[in-house]
């Protein structure tokens, strides 16, 4: 129950002369619920991109259920297995089904026999609500749809963490909603999730802690509870004031009859 | 005109067999251009420094080079090297590494619309860089292409025609044994013409039709949005 999933130690990571991340560190237990937040260009997507080796860091290391996932011997395209990847926007691919996107990882990269496969990945989109759009392709899909069908194309692989940038952020305000349902469902069922997102009323509702990030440093981390009624620093408090200004606004606009903009 | 007309029957089973030859160039020519052409790409994109400068230069050299000297370094310069080839292979071998490099630059600008994205998402669940691009970029390049590629076929069945000047039997060097056959060369060179545009109209009613056959439904839409953003 205390074991550490996920251990970030000290990682730093820089392109060029920028330094993108610096000296982070952020240990995640097995069932919780991360959420990140911070200013554009902080090096929220560099985090969840390192953590899944899409990005090389250029110090410190990563273990994953306590193996160090960054040396130079370990097999990328294994980790990423154990790693989701949820994205902005969505990234299915277009020549697909929703259900072959779903199998796709299960037949090309567990070789797992097709009929089997088809199966699990019936199951995953039973689990989005989204069993009935098995055969239609991206193209034919809202975007809160499609970013469906990518949570479950990542947990097809039966992950150990998922990560989340931004998964509403391309989204109408009226489709946020159902994903952030089968995100809420997920940490429910104790999914390991680390998601970067401004919705606030999931953040408060759902994570179980909030880590506030800005110019490549965490800059205080803690409950949602602490975070949004006793912050510790002055800039958490006015970033959280600024998003729950900005994202609320939007919010009352979902109002039904609420014509005001 | 219906000397013409005498004339096209007259000749209409030489014609057929140089039609076969040079349908013959232009089928066999195009597959081993396109056997070339998407190693080609995909090494020009993807490929380690080295490999993707020897890609660069075939496909540079061949584009950038007259095909009629390509096919006269194949027939007339290998066998200097010691590789001595018949008329119709050594064709086939020339319009095919020309015609590969023009396909190889198809399928790079496809592949690269496709873009890293579906590459990065495809790597997110444990693909390998091989696996991503077999699986994932090149089926959607391939359907991707369809509408730039269709100029190749057509523009390939047109370039045959330089097989003439190595003595290959096809549709052009009939024309010029009826010609010279008839003293009527200008009818002759007519029927040819009038070949060669049959062969074409018929070749861009199959391209039209694999084209529509190929289209993933709500792809091209999105990708016509994406084009006018
Ligand atoms: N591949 C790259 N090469 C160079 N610089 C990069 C690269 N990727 C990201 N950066 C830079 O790193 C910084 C952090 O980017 P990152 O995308 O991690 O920020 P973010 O916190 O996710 O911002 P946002 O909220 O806008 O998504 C930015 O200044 C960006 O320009
Ligand atoms: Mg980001």
């Amino acid at each position: 129950m205390d074991k550490y999933i996920l251990e970030i130690q000290n990682i730093s990571k820089r392109y060029g002369g920028n330094v993108i991340l610096k000296d982070i560190s952020l240990n995640v237990r097995e069932g919780d619920t991360v959420v990140i937040i911070g200013p554009s260009g902080t090096g929220k997507s560099t985090l969840l991109r390192c953590i899944n080796l899409l990005t090389r860091i250029d110090t410190g290391k990563i273990l994953l259920d306590g193996k160090d996932i960054t040396t130079k011997n370990v097999s990328e395209d294994e980790v990423r297995q154990h790693v989701g990847m949820v994205f902005q926007n969505f990234l299915l691919f277009n020549h697909l089904t929703a259900l072959d996107n779903v199998m796709i990882g299960l037949t090309k990269v567990r070789k797992m026999p097709a009929n089997q496969a088809k199966e699990k990945a019936m199951q995953e989109l039973r689990r989005v609500g989204l069993a009935d759009r098995a055969s239609h392709y991206p193209g034919q899909l809202s975007g809160g749809q499609q970013q469906r069908v990518a949570i479950a194309r990542a947990l097809a692989m039966d992950p150990r963490v998922m990560l989340f940038d931004e998964p509403t952020s391309a989204l109408d305000p009226e489709l946020i909603g159902e994903v952030l349902e089968v995100m809420r469902k997920l940490a429910e069922e104790g999914m390991t999730m680390l998601c970067v997102t401004h919705e606030m009323g999931f953040a408060r509702e759902v994570a179980d802690r909030i880590i506030f990030m800005e110019h490549g440093v965490i800059v205080e981390e803690g409950p949602p509870a602490e975070l949004f009624y006793r912050p510790k620093f002055e800039r958490t408090r006015e970033f959280l004031w600024k998003i729950t200004e900005l994202y609320g606004k939007h919010k009352d606009e979902e109002k039904p009859g609420d014509t005001s903009t | 005109m219906s000397e013409w007309f005498t004339l096209f029957s007259n000749s209409l089973p030489e014609f057929w067999k140089g039609t076969l030859i040079t349908l013959l160039l232009t089928s066999t020519g195009l597959g081993i251009g396109f056997l070339l052409g998407i190693p080609a790409a995909v090494i020009r994109i993807y490929g380690s420094k080295y490999l993707r400068w020897l890609a660069i230069g075939y496909i540079e050299l061949f584009r950038g080079t007259p095909a009629l000297v390509q096919l006269f370094v194949i027939y007339y310069g290998l066998p200097d090297m010691g590789i001595t080839l018949d008329r119709i292979p050594a064709a086939i071998i020339a319009l095919g590494l020309n015609s590969g490099a023009y396909q190889a630059e198809y399928f790079r600008s496809a592949i690269q619309a496709i873009g890293h994205d579906q590459m990065m998402a495809a790597r997110a669940i444990g693909m390998s860089r091989i696996k991503a691009i077999w699986n994932i970029i090149l089926p959607q390049a391939m359907r991707l292409v369809i509408p730039a590629w269709s100029n190749e076929p057509v523009s390939l069945l047109k370039t045959t025609a330089i097989a003439f000047l190595i003595a290959v039997p096809d549709l052009m060097t009939k024309a010029k044994m009826v010609a010279t056959r008839t003293y009527d060369p200008i009818g002759a060179y007519l029927a040819v013409a009038v070949i060669y545009l049959i062969l074409v109209v018929i070749l861009t009613a199959i391209l039209e039709y694999i084209s529509r056959k190929s289209r993933i439904p709500g792809f091209d839409l999105e990708i016509e949005a994406q084009r006018s953003t």
